[in-house]
């Protein structure tokens, strides 16, 4: 307990914030209080400075060319390549590919294992999946014949885990589970799952799209077979996310895209691919994007990862206890394993009326269905007002988010 | 504090949201549309009857935020007595004050209320979902109507 006090205590929020340009301004002549961090996270200074250092000094082309700023450009891009590995404790940085984002990267991973599907097989995901981790194995179950299961939640929004386990036989040839819902902040039991779906030889893919600025993870004690991310919610730029994959999968695997950059000898005959990571990579990456992830890995770093979630942990914890109190407020999504997500809906009152009207006090919120339309059906609701906290969050502005909702609710009658 | 948010979310609407008119289901409708808008999830079916070359009755049903529902509780309301030519013109009216066109406001008649949508891009579709509904149904389509 002392321990965690002299965190918080530690914990200099303030400090922070001016790290974060963006956090100074007024809406609608109100201090921004931006809490829609799961949709994406604002970038501090030093990310931005990332970038505008690559495009002033160092702007070229990687892995080709002798030239000097060549040189200085591929070695930024691998420099970023080990600090992902570093972040995720992968056991090689060839085991970190650079994709768009999670989304990408998911799609990287299905359109490969759909040489490896064939008709009766089954695909099992959870019922909180984003679209972005039901959509690709649709497609894929689409072309193969596979059939997707989808392991049920209850009430809470928590995994029914016996069900789940239930889902499990031998026709099961891949899951993909999400790390943290994005709709309900529910993060799940991965290590339990993954174990689980080993024990019957089944490969795993881990979104950790909205896992990855709240939790430290640790691909190697998790053993899964991949893990991905989006960038752009770990305080990086948008376009640059990164697949991890074990070397023994990615080996295995058919290239996603061909182009430059990821062949070794093209003739008109044949070609031969690039080693992995590279053969993933296909034509000029997001060179930029992959500078400023790693410099986003290095300020996270700098604060630390476990700090960072104590402090979220402890506003969604006091947001939760203020919500409790506003009667017309239900609270979607109360597992007991939860990140900084608050998703909720009040008594006759529209999720986008909720959005209009807090941003009319300057509060930031997401209003809509999350990207997970399935979760929405399951609690019977059309959408959900949605406040998410990143590290630079404080507790006055969960109070002026309350005092937002309560001043809505008495504006609607 | 949400003084200059009344623009857009004037009593009228409250009320029209709280108590929507003409919101049942017409089992004896002559045509009916389901309108759907995929960003923010919000549905409706609307339901008309004629009589005598004209609109004799106009309903809705469904899910939505209180600008589509005070639009469609407004529109199922106005037409009532309109020919298809009339309701059409209406709409088309309709569309261009939600979207900061210059329009004649006298012939918008009680819909002028909804005249502060034009000031918010991500909501003019709530306002405008139950009359583009309204515009398939009238074409003779029978397919869910969507906005994006």
């Amino acid at each position: 307990m002392n321990q965690q006090v002299d965190n918080i205590a530690a914990y200099d929020v303030e400090r922070i914030r001016q790290d974060f340009p963006v956090l100074d301004q007024q809406v609608r002549g109100k201090p921004l209080v931006y809490l829609d961090n799961a949709a994406t996270s604002q970038k501090p200074k030093a990310v931005i400075d990332s970038i505008v250092q690559y495009y002033q000094n160092d702007n070229a082309n990687i892995h080709r060319g002798v030239h000097t700023l060549s040189e200085r450009a591929t070695l930024s891009y691998e420099n970023a390549r080990k600090k992902v590995q570093t972040f995720l404790n992968a056991s090689s940085e060839k085991e970190i590919v650079f994709a768009r984002g999670a989304t990408e990267a998911i799609n990287l991973v299905a359109n490969a294992f759909a040489e490896k599907i064939s008709v009766g097989d089954e695909i099992l995901i959870t019922a909180m999946e984003h679209h972005s981790n039901i959509v690709p194995w649709q497609m894929l179950c689409e072309k193969t014949g596979a059939k997707l299961k989808v392991a049920p939640i209850n009430e809470q929004g928590e995994l029914v885990f016996e069900e789940f386990e239930a889902l499990i036989s031998n026709k099961t040839k891949f899951a993909a589970i999400s790390h943290m819902s994005n709709a309900l902040g529910t993060i799940n039991p991965i290590q339990q799952m993954i174990e689980l779906l080993h024990q019957h030889n089944i490969p795993v893919l881990v979104d950790g799209a909205q896992a990855i600025p709240h939790i430290a993870v640790d691909v190697q004690a998790l053993d899964c077979e991949f893990y991905v991310f989006s960038g752009h919610k770990l305080y990086a730029p948008t376009g640059i996310g990164a697949l991890y994959g074990k070397m023994e999968q990615l080996e295995q695997m058919a290239p996603y895209q061909g182009g430059g950059d990821m062949i070794s000898v093209v003739t008109f005959d044949k070609t031969v691919y690039s080693k992995v990571p590279y053969k993933f990579e296909a034509g000029t990456p997001n060179i930029a994007g992959t500078i400023g992830l790693g410099a986003a890995i290095d300020y996270v770093n700098k604060i630390g990862i476990d700090a960072i979630a104590a402090h979220e942990n402890s506003l969604l914890e006091y947001a939760t206890e203020q919500a409790k109190r506003i009667k017309k407020l239900r609270i979607i999504g109360t597992a007991k394993n939860k990140g900084a997500i608050l998703s909720f809906v009040l008594e006759g009152i529209h999720p986008h009326d909720i959005g209009t009207m807090m941003d009319h006090q300057g509060i930031a919120v997401r209003a809509g269905h999350h990207c997970a339309m399935p979760v929405m059906d399951f609690f019977g609701v059309p959408a959900t007002a949605r406040a998410s906290f990143a590290m630079y969050n404080t507790h006055q502005e969960v109070d002026a988010l309350m005092a937002g909702i309560e001043n809505l609710i008495e504006m609607f009658g | 504090m949400l003084d200059d948010l009344r623009d857009l979310y004037q009593e009228v609407i409250f009320d029209h949201n709280r108590n929507p008119r003409n919101f049942r289901a017409m089992d004896d409708a002559d045509r009916q549309i389901d309108g759907f808008n995929p960003l923010c999830g919000d549905r409706l079916t609307l339901f008309i009857k004629f009589a005598d070359g004209k609109i004799s009755d106009a309903s809705f049903q469904g899910q939505g935020c209180a600008i589509s529902t005070a639009s469609a509780s407004l529109m199922t309301d106005i037409v009532k007595g309109l020919t298809e030519d009339e309701a059409q013109h209406l709409f088309a009216l309709f569309h261009k004050m939600a979207t900061g066109e210059k329009v004649e406001m006298d012939e918008l008649g009680k819909l002028a209320v909804l005249a502060g949508v034009c000031e918010y891009p991500a909501r003019v579709k709530c306002a405008t979902l139950p009359w583009h509904t309204l515009d398939a149904l009238l074409q003779g389509s029978e397919e869910p109507v969507t906005t994006e």
